[in-house]
C-alpha cells in the first residue's frame, strides 16, 4: 500500500526532488565564496561547463558516468584557476561584475559554437545516467568535506578574510591562495551539480544557465543563510519548492514567489537558518516551558 | 616556547632600517630611516602625531613597500614579501585602531593567530585523523594559555566585538603572540585605556619580554613609554631626530622641541609668515 503510493509519487515528483539536491550542490558551491567574502555570480557558468563538458563526454564518446562526471568537475575547475588570477584580486561590486561577465561569455560561447554545443538547440538526447543515490551522495559527501573544512584552520581562514583581509594576512594566512581555493572548489561543485542535472533532464541549452540562474544560486544561499552549512540547503529546498506549491495561484504564482522572498529577506536579513536566532528563539521557548 | 637567545645573536640586530624612505605623492612621509632594532627588550618609537610611526610598522609588516631603502630581519630582506609571508618570518602587530575578527570568539581569534603553526594536510583534516585532531587539540590548549597571559582565559566562547574596549586590546596582543613571533609590533597598545588598565597591560608586556620575546612599540603615553623601554627612538616630521635611554630622550632638547615646539614659537602669532623662522 504505503510502497504502491511512494511508486506513484516518486514517478510524478522524483524529477523536484533530484532538482532539490542539485540546487542545495549549487547553494554549497556559492556558499564557499560567499564564506570567504566574496561575492562571485559566476557559478551557472560554471555549472554550465560542468553540465556540457559530462554530457559531450557521455553523449559523443560514451565515455562511464563517474568519470564523466569527474570531468564536469574539472573543467569548471581549471576554468575557475584561469579566470581567478586576475579577478579574484577585485571586491565587492567589482568582483560581482566580472564573474557576471564571465557568466555572460560562457553563455554566448555555448550559444556559437553550434557545431560541438548545438547553439541555441542544445544538446538533445543526453543519456539520463543520473540515479537518485548519486545526487543523495553527492550531496552528502559535499556536505561532509565542507563540515569538515569548517571546523578546522581552513574554516577559520575563510572567515578571518571575510571578516578582515589585512589582519587576515598579517595572522600569517596567504589570502590570494585560500580566495583561490574557495573559488575553485566552489566552480568544482557547481560543475558537479551541472553534470548530475544534465544526466537528468533529457537536454540542456545556453538559456538554462543565464542571469536568471545566476542570480538564483545566489538567492538561495542568501535566503537560507550562510553562517551555517545548513542554510544553503534549506534556501535551496525552499527555492525549489516554493514554485510548485504555489501552482494553485496560476499565472500569479510568480508574483508571490517573489514577494515571500521579499519578506523573508526584509525580516530575517541573515536567512532562515541564523543559527544564532535559532537558538534564541529555543531559549524563549525553554524558559516559558 | 622554544626561544633562542644565544650569546652570538645579541650583538647582530634582530631588525635593521636602512635608508628606508616612503612618499604618498609629494608627500615625504619617512626619510632616510636608520634603525636597529637588538635582540631581546622592549624598544618605543615615539614622535608626534603625524611623524610617521605607523608607516614605519606598514612596511616593516609588508602592508606598504618603501618608496626607497631597505629592511633586513635576521639576515633576510623583505622587501617584496608578502604580509603573509612576514608573518610567518616571524614578525607580529597589534593595530592602532583595533582589528580583532569581531564575530569570532576569543578562543577562535587566537586560534587564526596559530594558522600557521597547524601542519596537518587536506585529506587529514577531511578524514578527521589522530594528526589533525592532535594539532587541533593543541592548538586549542595554546590559544588558552595564550588568554590567560592577558588574564581573558576566563571569556574563550564570548564574541570579540561584545569585550570592553581595554579587553579587546589585550585579545589582539594574544593574537599577535599566537604565531610565537621573533619580534612583537605594538601600535600604540594603551590609547583609549583608562589608567588603571594601563597599569594592568604595563605588567602583562612586561611579564610577556620576561618570557624572551622582542618587542617593538609606538606609543603617546609618555608614563608607560619611559617605563617600559630601555632604549627609544624619536620620529619627527619622517627622521629621526634622536636615539638613546629614556632618561637621555626625557632632557633631549631637539625632543622636546618637536613635542612642545620652540620658545619664540608661542610669541609668534598664529601662522604668521616667516613665524618659525
Amino acid at each position: 500500500m504505503t510502497v504502491a503510493w511512494f511508486g506513484t509519487f516518486w514517478d510524478v515528483y522524483s524529477n523536484l526532488v533530484l532538482s532539490v539536491g542539485t540546487n542545495a550542490l549549487l547553494a554549497l558551491s556559492i556558499w564557499l565564496t560567499l564564506a570567504c567574502g566574496m561575492l562571485s555570480i559566476a557559478n551557472a557558468a560554471f555549472m554550465a561547463i560542468g553540465a556540457y563538458a559530462s554530457a559531450l563526454l557521455t553523449l559523443n564518446f560514451g565515455w562511464p558516468f563517474p568519470v564523466a562526471l569527474a570531468a564536469g568537475m574539472a573543467a569548471p575547475a581549471l576554468m575557475a584557476f584561469l579566470i581567478g588570477r586576475p579577478t579574484l584580486r577585485l571586491s565587492g561590486v567589482y568582483l560581482a561584475m566580472a564573474t557576471l561577465a564571465f557568466g555572460e561569455v560562457v553563455r554566448i560561447v555555448l550559444l556559437n559554437t553550434d557545431r560541438v554545443t548545438g547553439g541555441a538547440l542544445g544538446l538533445n538526447g543526453i543519456p539520463q545516467l543520473t540515479r537518485w543515490w548519486h545526487v543523495a551522495l553527492a550531496l552528502a559527501v559535499t556536505l561532509a568535506v565542507l563540515w569538515r573544512m569548517r571546523r578546522s584552520r581552513i574554516g577559520r581562514a575563510f572567515e578571518a578574510i571575510k571578516e578582515d583581509e589585512t589582519a587576515a594576512g598579517l595572522m600569517g594566512i596567504d589570502v590570494a591562495g585560500y580566495k583561490m581555493l574557495a573559488f575553485v572548489l566552489g566552480a568544482a561543485i557547481a560543475g558537479l551539480a551541472g553534470a548530475l542535472n544534465a544526466h537528468l533532464t533529457f537536454f540542456i541549452g545556453p538559456g538554462e544557465y543565464g542571469f536568471d540562474r545566476a542570480v538564483e544560486i545566489l538567492t538561495m544561499a542568501i535566503l537560507g543563510g550562510i553562517g551555517s552549512l545548513t542554510g544553503p540547503v534549506v534556501g535551496a529546498v525552499i527555492l525549489t519548492l516554493l514554485p510548485e506549491l504555489l501552482r494553485a495561484l496560476q499565472n500569479f504564482r510568480l508574483v508571490f514567489n517573489g514577494l515571500i522572498l521579499v519578506l523573508i529577506v526584509l525580516f530575517l536579513p541573515r536567512g532562515i537558518w541564523d543559527t544564532e536566532r535559532l537558538r534564541r528563539w529555543a531559549g524563549i521557548v525553554r524558559r516559558q516551558a | 616556547m622554544g626561544r633562542h637567545r644565544t650569546a652570538a645573536g645579541v650583538s647582530t640586530p634582530l631588525l635593521r632600517l636602512d635608508g628606508l624612505s616612503r612618499h604618498f605623492g609629494g608627500l615625504m612621509v619617512l626619510q632616510d630611516v636608520n634603525l636597529e632594532i637588538p635582540r631581546g627588550g622592549i624598544f618605543g618609537l615615539i614622535g608626534p602625531n603625524g611623524a610617521g610611526k605607523t608607516t614605519v610598522f606598514n612596511l616593516i609588516t609588508g602592508l606598504l613597500a618603501p618608496t626607497s631603502g631597505r629592511i633586513e630581519f635576521e639576515h633576510h630582506s623583505l622587501s617584496g614579501c608578502s604580509p603573509h609571508r612576514i608573518t610567518r618570518l616571524g614578525i607580529a602587530r597589534t593595530f592602532q585602531n583595533i582589528r580583532l575578527f569581531r564575530e569570532m570568539s576569543l578562543l577562535e581569534n587566537v586560534m587564526v593567530g596559530l594558522h600557521a603553526k597547524l601542519g596537518y594536510r587536506t585529506h587529514d583534516l577531511i578524514l578527521a585523523t589522530g594528526h589533525f585532531r592532535r594539532d587541533e587539540r593543541a592548538a586549542r590548549e595554546r590559544a588558552r594559555e595564550l588568554l590567560s597571559w592577558v588574564r581573558l582565559d576566563h571569556k574563550l566562547s564570548d564574541r570579540a566585538d561584545n569585550l570592553s574596549y581595554g579587553d579587546q586590546r589585550k585579545l589582539e596582543l594574544a593574537r599577535a603572540l599566537a604565531s610565537n613571533p621573533k619580534l612583537l609590533l605594538l601600535d600604540e597598545p594603551v590609547a583609549g585605556m583608562n589608567s588603571g588598565e594601563k597599569d594592568a597591560l604595563m605588567s602583562d608586556v612586561r611579564r610577556i619580554s620576561e618570557r624572551g620575546y622582542t618587542i617593538f612599540m609606538i606609543e603617546h603615553d609618555m608614563r608607560f613609554v619611559m617605563g617600559l623601554c630601555q632604549d627609544i627612538a624619536v620620529l619627527n616630521f619622517g627622521r629621526i631626530i634622536a636615539r638613546g635611554a629614556p632618561d637621555a630622550i626625557r632632557v633631549n632638547a631637539e625632543v622636546i622641541e618637536a613635542y612642545l615646539g620652540r620658545e619664540d614659537d608661542d610669541a609668534a602669532p598664529d601662522g604668521a609668515p616667516g613665524a618659525a623662522a
